[in-house]
């Protein structure tokens, strides 16, 4: 059985968990191009190396941040999404016809 | 040492046949550099050299031919997929397949046995029906069953696993498997045979790409200049991309599989459950083998995993209970690029020169015939786009027009 360090509840075996994609930066999806868009959504560096990533623990509900090695599956440190994101992210939208 | 095994051996009249000329050096260059020396690899070299006189061709391959997921995967060629793209460019795979044995002259093991894809939903009967008559119209043999019929198809199929009842049937006769390492193998032969220098153990590092042009490739055995290149390294398509200055649409995931000791023939059809998430074959020897979707988190690894392993027998078990007495022989896992829409990607690249073929998730055995005669003619072309892998574009993504076949490939392979 695999484990893995959820920052909020410990080590939990790793089947409770969702992998939720590598960590991008999102441009703003009012004012950015399709091309951006279709890259931020669809392009990954897919690499063997080590990846930050998103993870979810399901059985909590807690979405939260991952070092691992995609080579070796090794993790090397899990953190709380708060080390990086100081300030709550708006999603502006343009309005749309009802 | 007994005369007459010395008479045969020394004898003009039974000379030794050989499949590969032996290796060499490096040439300069070539017209075509091809990275990777797997089925899709090889099968390209074919095609340029059979139907397109370029045999000024180099496979470059890291390890050996046909050792990479070419030899990993399980084996399933089948055409009941549900957009029109995607089934017009299978359906064309599965008939180059049924000569493949006499154009190698070579015996490739093709078995046309039928696949047989169970749904356990209404949801999923309703999404069969689609692929069936989709099928159908570009004259595929794909039709539901109902439970009758799978019981005498399959008389050994437990109908009821837990709580997840088979309601009906995807049923398609063009369903087969072939030997993977044959497929190979074939195209290495011929391709060699018309020319084609096929070199192992060559590790290409780096690619030197001149005012957005490719012109070379850097390798471990010295740096070779090319017209073009394509590389076809399912598994490592993004490191390789990497090189090159881009990225890809693609998440690379283990998907396991494994293989029991030969038994006694009682399976003939190739039977997949769209919500075990496993599939099931008997192969000519007797080995059942049995796979799985892709591993829930993406790793470039190919070590199995227990929980992986125990989901899969237990998903095996459910379907065909007696097997819960075979003894396990051999298990492994090999790397599925996926894309977000589980279609290939096929064509030209960001790159001048460089093409690509990746993005094979668990469909790239399948489609490796029709891959290679496809691709051949965009490169001897110059980069004029086939017809046939248009919809496969990279740009694609970018123009939100991808080719969904989610359905019909994530679980049911």
């Amino acid at each position: 059985m695999k484990i893995l360090h959820c920052p909020l509840n410990g080590p939990r075996n790793i089947s409770e968990f969702i992998y939720g994609g590598e960590l991008k930066t999102m441009p703003d999806p009012a004012t950015c191009s399709d091309r951006e868009w279709a890259d931020y959504v669809f392009y990954h560096d897919n690499l063997p190396a080590v990846v930050t990533e998103w993870w979810f623990h399901s059985a909590s509900g807690y979405w939260f941040l991952a070092e691992r090695h995609t080579l070796t599956d090794e993790v090397l440190r899990t953190f709380d999404p708060g080390e990086l994101f100081r300030q709550r992210v708006e999603f502006a939208h343009a309005e749309t016809p009802s | 040492m007994p005369f007459a095994l010395l008479k045969y051996g020394l004898s003009s009249d039974y000379p030794a046949e050989q499949d590969l000329p032996p290796p060499k050096a490096l040439a300069a260059s070539y017209d075509v550099v091809i990275i990777g020396g797997g089925g899709h690899g090889l099968a390209i070299a074919y095609y340029l050299a059979k139907y397109h006189g370029i045999t000024k061709v180099a496979v470059l391959e890291k390890a050996y031919l046909g050792g990479g997921n070419t030899a990993r995967n399980t084996a399933v060629i089948r055409s009941n997929y549900l957009t029109s793209e995607g089934v017009r460019f299978y359906a064309e795979s599965v008939k180059l397949f049924q000569n493949l044995s006499h154009e190698f002259d070579f015996n490739i093991m093709y078995s046309e046995r039928g696949q047989l894809t169970l749904a356990h939903t209404d949801a999923t009967v309703r999404a069969f029906r689609q692929r069936a008559e989709v099928n159908k119209h570009f004259g595929g043999r794909t039709e539901m069953i109902d439970r009758q019929q799978i019981a005498e198809l399959v008389p050994t199929l437990n109908l009821d696993p837990g709580h997840l009842p088979v309601l009906e049937g995807l049923w398609h006769r063009d369903g087969a498997t072939a030997r993977h390492d044959a497929v190979a193998w074939g195209y290495a032969k011929e391709a060699a045979k018309r020319g084609v220098e096929i070199h192992q153990l060559t590790e290409v590092e780096d690619l030197i790409i001149e005012g957005g042009r490719l012109t070379g490739v850097k390798t471990n055995r010295g740096t070779v200049r090319c017209g073009c290149a394509v590389q076809a390294v399912a598994g490592h398509s993004s490191v390789l991309a990497a090189k090159a200055g881009f990225r890809l649409p693609i998440v690379s995931y283990p998907l396991q599989a494994m293989v029991t000791q030969p038994v006694k023939p009682f399976l003939d059809p190739l039977v997949s459950s769209s919500a075990l998430h496993c599939y099931v074959q008997q192969t000519s020897r007797g080995e059942v083998v049995f796979g799985g979707g892709s591993d829930p988190y993406p790793l470039y690894a190919t070590r199995s995993t227990l929980e992986l392993k125990e989901s899969l027998i237990a998903s095996a078990v459910e379907m065909f209970p007696f097997l819960a007495k075979a003894r396990l022989m051999r298990q492994w896992g090999g790397i599925t690029d996926m894309t977000p829409d589980y279609s290939p990607i096929m064509g030209e690249s960001p790159v001048e020169n460089y093409y690509l073929d990746a993005g094979w998730g668990t469909w790239g055995f399948k489609a490796t015939p029709i891959c290679g005669q496809t691709m051949a003619e965009l490169i001897a072309g110059g980069g004029k786009v086939p017809e046939l892998i248009r919809p496969f574009h990279l740009a694609r993504f970018a123009n939100f027009q991808q080719v969904n076949e989610m359905g019909a490939t994530a679980a049911s392979h």
